[in-house]
């Protein structure tokens, strides 16, 4: 029975220091105001903070941003992922290196893809300028207008490989004889595709959705690397805003409840998909 | 007209000879049994009608079409697979519209056609359902209803009645052979189960490896297997096949089995004549194998199982060879390792070729 | 009249030009393809669909790898050459200096080395502590199990970047004190290693492959004498072998891929990914170094992938497909 303990002890631990404390404490952070200069004591506020934090500037434009973001990369992800493998589903001849190549990005980290993208990307050297005429004009990524989208575009590259490898094994779940007798039923290509692959793809569908969008919800890397938030906040998803109130604020105070409200929208989506996994039919044969 | 025919298909899948050269036509309204062991190639006959394998050669026809070209959408038939393939998200009756829907049959007429295939299948009740709701008669039911509702011009039966339990698989076959009288269509139903095939068809067509051996009526078939698969595939339990050589006796010839020398009929004695056989293997059916004291070959007992109505009896030929035979429960019940004499009606015995295991007939 | 296109098609950048006419080829090809397949006979029809759709697949693939090859070629240019229009897609001289450079001036070499002693720690950290704890809760039983499993999971809904800058203060003062700061190092890479030592969903799964372990086996252990260690290391892991591979192998990409907490918890061990950070801000003279120092750091999950690429797709999807 000590053995018990004794085995999940240094999990424990970790998770005591590491998770737990620091989460709890976030909660009593946001009740003090932080002062500006770090030898100043900390002042009560109580929950005022937590009211100024999510009513201010900051927050709701990095809540909107944030959630364009995840709008943006999110669908086309898995729609992308979802068309590439039912590409690379047929039965053709060298079919495999195909499907080699559209798994290839899941090597890519999220800095290795934004360096990568600057080949694109960058306003002295990229060939998107290049390509669109505007040779020597601002990069997409200095544009306010395009920013989020060019790094939305970087994200979804990135995530294109995994989302590859996820439909692809979804759609290999999807019984032959079904399809088999659609055929012989008289549904054409899309009426298949419809009607029988993906309701069958559905759990598959609903699990790429939840996790991507709580995944796309942390953004950091890429956003740190290509745009530092700007311009004028046009990135400034909620990770760096976090980010650059802790580092560049010293504050504290305020990053906790970013960072609650953080863990609140994860808790959000996560209660919405385990209630979807819940509900949904379980498909048996 | 509905008639399916296959002329010299082939089919292989890289080096392996699936369907060999198969040649058959199954004619308007019979229902057809292609019986066989696994992976002899029934089934990938069965789909080429389908049109969800296509021959390497050879043609395919249904009705008067050649419809080797023809999309599985196209060919106006029905199949009911093994696994009966419903879509698990839609109720019942979806299940059984769909066919119909692909066609862009009208609203009421769907709604009418449907509701008669329920009825003819008894699931009227069970319309919204899910096929996960189901038990699994039920579900063959649905799997049967989806098929009929379109009234096509061939139903393709792949071992529907597998996956039942015994006694329902009884019930359904009797239910079967309800069905395709009442629907007056050309049926071509695939199994390995010999009594299912013994029982629902107007013709067997037996296929091993590819190749077709026999096709006939039930009885034909079992009176008169064309080879030496075919006798030992139909019947149960198998018909005794026994190695003998040919010899020339004073009046005739004879086969030589162990222990005894069995005198041919004069026809079958021109027969296995005129082909200059030396070697023959001798085939008879349990039933017709009968004990008698004055019986000629002795066989020595070493299994006796008794069936309820009548009893199989294991014996052994004087060269090991094991055969089988019958007895009716009334007759003295024979005791393990004691000696036996066997005989039969010369009208009995097949012969057969003991190299290319053909049947040698009379002319 | 007629001149109004002419002057319009001048008009437009080379680039623009360039790459109009082979979208337009591309797609004229592919519609005579479509329409050969819609009204030829059947033998031709097949062919011309079917070459269609290698068509298509190839286009895709060349948009799926076009970054990547570009980023390649240009980590063989010299920076001039990166920058001259148009631009050059097939290198006919290559330069390897961009790759030396990175590798030394541009601190690549150190930064893969942390990379990998940092990851491999997590990933051995994760393993031991996620066998230990899957054991405790598969095979043993003591009071309060299931509130400490209840425990281990809810740990998977705290993202670490909602907590990270305590977690940094935390590691500063930890580091600081005498004892733990040493043993734990975390003045050095013990701070990148020790927050990530432990994961709840590593628990998780190698719980569920100890718990479809059949359950006699445990019982004949014991009767063989085997105690709760022993069997552990003897029996339990090797028969889990496919799980705690798979569980490996995503320590790895995760502990690897890192950004956010190597970026901020020290300057001195850089991790590559952090490293590609300050390659990134170099100035265009000499981003050739930047894109050799790139294809570097992929190199390792490239060749990680191309070894274990059966077992990686295995342990992603059985997530995925059981939802």
């Amino acid at each position: 029975m000590m053995l018990g303990y004794a085995l999940v002890l240094p999990s424990l631990l970790v998770f005591g220091t590491f998770i737990f404390y620091p989460f709890v404490k976030n909660f009593w952070l946001a009740l003090y105001r932080t002062p500006p200069f770090p030898n100043l004591p900390r002042s009560w506020v109580g929950l005022s903070q937590y009211r100024s934090v999510l009513t201010s500037q900051l927050f709701t434009n990095s809540f909107r941003v944030t959630v364009e973001f995840v709008v943006l990369t999110v669908p086309l992800g898995i729609a992308l992922g979802l068309a590439l493998a039912v590409l690379a589903h047929q039965r053709l001849r060298g079919i495999s290196v195909f499907r080699t190549i559209f798994s290839s990005t899941v090597v890519t980290s999220v800095a290795v893809a934004s360096l990568i993208s600057l080949t694109l990307l960058n306003p002295q050297i990229g060939l998107l300028n290049y390509w669109l005429g505007r040779t020597g004009s601002l990069s997409p990524l200095d544009d306010p207008k395009w920013a989020l989208v060019a790094v939305a575009g970087v994200t979804i590259w990135q995530n294109l490989g995994l989302s590859f490898i996820i439909m692809s094994a979804g759609l290999q779940a999807v019984p032959d004889d079904l399809l088999e007798a659609a055929r012989v039923d008289g549904a054409g290509t899309w009426s298949r595709f419809r009607n029988v692959t993906l309701p069958m793809l559905s759990p598959t569908l609903f699990f790429a959705t939840i996790v991507g969008s709580i995944l796309a919800f942390h953004s950091f890397g890429q956003i740190d690397l290509l745009t530092q938030g700007g311009p004028a906040d046009h990135t400034n998803v909620l990770v760096y805003a976090i980010y650059k109130t802790v580092f560049q604020e010293n504050n504290d105070g305020k990053a906790a409840v970013l960072a609650i409200a953080l863990f609140a929208i994860t808790l959000v989506l996560t209660m919405v998909q385990l209630r979807l996994l819940e509900r949904r039919v379980s498909y048996e044969r | 007209m509905a008639r399916v025919a296959f002329d010299h298909v082939t089919k292989r899948f890289g080096d392996v000879v699936a369907v060999d050269d198969l040649t058959l036509e199954i004619a308007d309204k019979e229902f057809l049994v292609l019986l066989g062991p696994s992976g002899c190639g029934k089934s990938t006959a069965l789909r080429m009608i389908a049109g969800l394998d296509d021959p390497t050669e050879g043609t395919i026809s249904i009705g008067d079409e050649i419809v080797n070209d023809v999309e599985p959408r196209d060919r106006d038939v029905a199949m009911v697979f093994q696994t009966y393939a419903l879509y698990p998200h839609m109720t019942v009756r979806r299940n059984v519209e769909f066919p119909l829907k692909s066609r862009n049959v009208p609203h009421e007429e769907r709604t009418r056609l449907v509701e008669d295939a329920a009825e003819t299948l008894g699931l009227t009740d069970l319309l919204d359902r899910k096929p996960a709701q189901l038990s699994g008669g039920q579900r063959q039911r649905v799997a049967l209803a989806r098929a009929i509702v379109r009234r096509p011009q061939a139903f393709l039966m792949d071992e529907p009645l597998s996956n039942l339990d015994a006694k329902l698989r009884v019930q359904t076959r009797a239910d079967l052979i309800e069905l395709q009288a009442q629907l007056q269509t050309t049926v071509v139903y695939v199994t390995h189960d010999q009594v299912e095939a013994m029982t629902m068809g107007n013709r067997i067509a037996i296929i091993a490896k590819g190749a077709l051996q026999q096709v006939g009526p039930p009885q034909d078939v079992y009176e008169r297997p064309a080879n030496l698969f075919v006798a030992g595939f139909i019947g149960t339990p198998p018909m005794n096949i026994i190695g003998a050589k040919v010899v020339q006796e004073a009046d005739g010839l004879a086969v030589s089995v162990p222990g005894a020398r069995v005198p041919l009929p004069a026809e079958l004695a021109h027969a296995v004549a005129a082909r200059n056989l030396e070697k023959v293997a001798v085939g008879v059916r349990p039933e017709h194998l009968l004990l008698a004291p004055d019986g000629f070959v002795p066989a020595t007992v070493t299994v006796v199982e008794s069936l309820g109505h009548e009893r199989n009896i294991a014996c052994r030929l004087d060269d090991g060879t094991l055969v089988i035979t019958r007895q009716d429960m009334d007759d003295p019940r024979p005791t393990v390792g004691e000696t036996l004499r066997l005989t039969t009606e010369p009208e009995f015995l097949h012969v057969f070729d003991a190299d290319t295991g053909e049947r040698v007939d009379a002319p | 009249m007629s001149d109004e296109p002419t002057r319009l098609i001048a008009a437009l950048a080379p680039g623009f030009a360039h790459f109009l006419v082979i979208v337009a080829a591309l797609l004229a090809g592919s519609v005579v393809l479509a329409i050969v397949g819609w009204r030829a006979r059947p033998a031709i029809a097949h062919r011309a669909r079917k070459i269609n759709r290698y068509v298509l697949l190839g286009v895709l693939a060349v948009i799926v790898l076009f970054p990547i090859y570009i980023t390649v070629v240009n980590s063989l240019l010299p920076a001039d050459k990166i920058a001259a229009r148009p631009p050059t897609l097939v290198p006919t001289h290559l330069l390897l200096s961009g790759y030396s450079q990175a590798w030394t001036q541009g601190h690549v070499s150190s930064y893969l080395y942390n990379s990998f002693v940092v990851t491999f720690f997590i990933v051995a950290g994760q393993l031991v502590t996620s066998i230990c704890a899957a054991y405790a809760f598969a095979f043993l039983s003591f009071p309060l199990k299931r509130t400490i499993f209840v425990v281990f999971l809810a740990t998977m809904m705290v993202p670490f970047e909602v907590v990270f800058f305590t977690n940094l203060e935390t590691v500063v003062s930890m580091g600081h004190l005498p004892l733990i700061g040493h043993f734990l190092g975390l003045d050095t890479y013990g701070a990148l290693v020790v927050p990530f030592l432990a994961t709840g969903f590593g628990a998780f799964l190698v719980r569920q492959a100890f718990l479809s372990l059949p359950r006699d086996l445990r019982d004949a252990a014991e009767l063989d004498g085997y105690g709760h260690l022993r069997f552990m290391w003897r029996v339990a892991v090797p028969l889990a072998r496919p799980t705690i591979a798979a569980l490996a192998l995503f320590s790895f990409f995760d502990a690897w891929n890192q950004y956010l907490w190597p970026l901020v918890v020290t300057d001195h061990y850089r991790t590559v990914q952090v490293g590609l950070r300050q390659l990134s801000r170099v100035s265009v003279d000499q981003i050739n170094v930047t894109f050799a120092g790139t294809v570097l750091a992929a190199l390792p999950l490239l060749i990680l992938l191309l070894v274990f690429q059966k077992q990686l797709v295995r342990g992603l999807t059985a997530g995925a497909v059981k939802g």
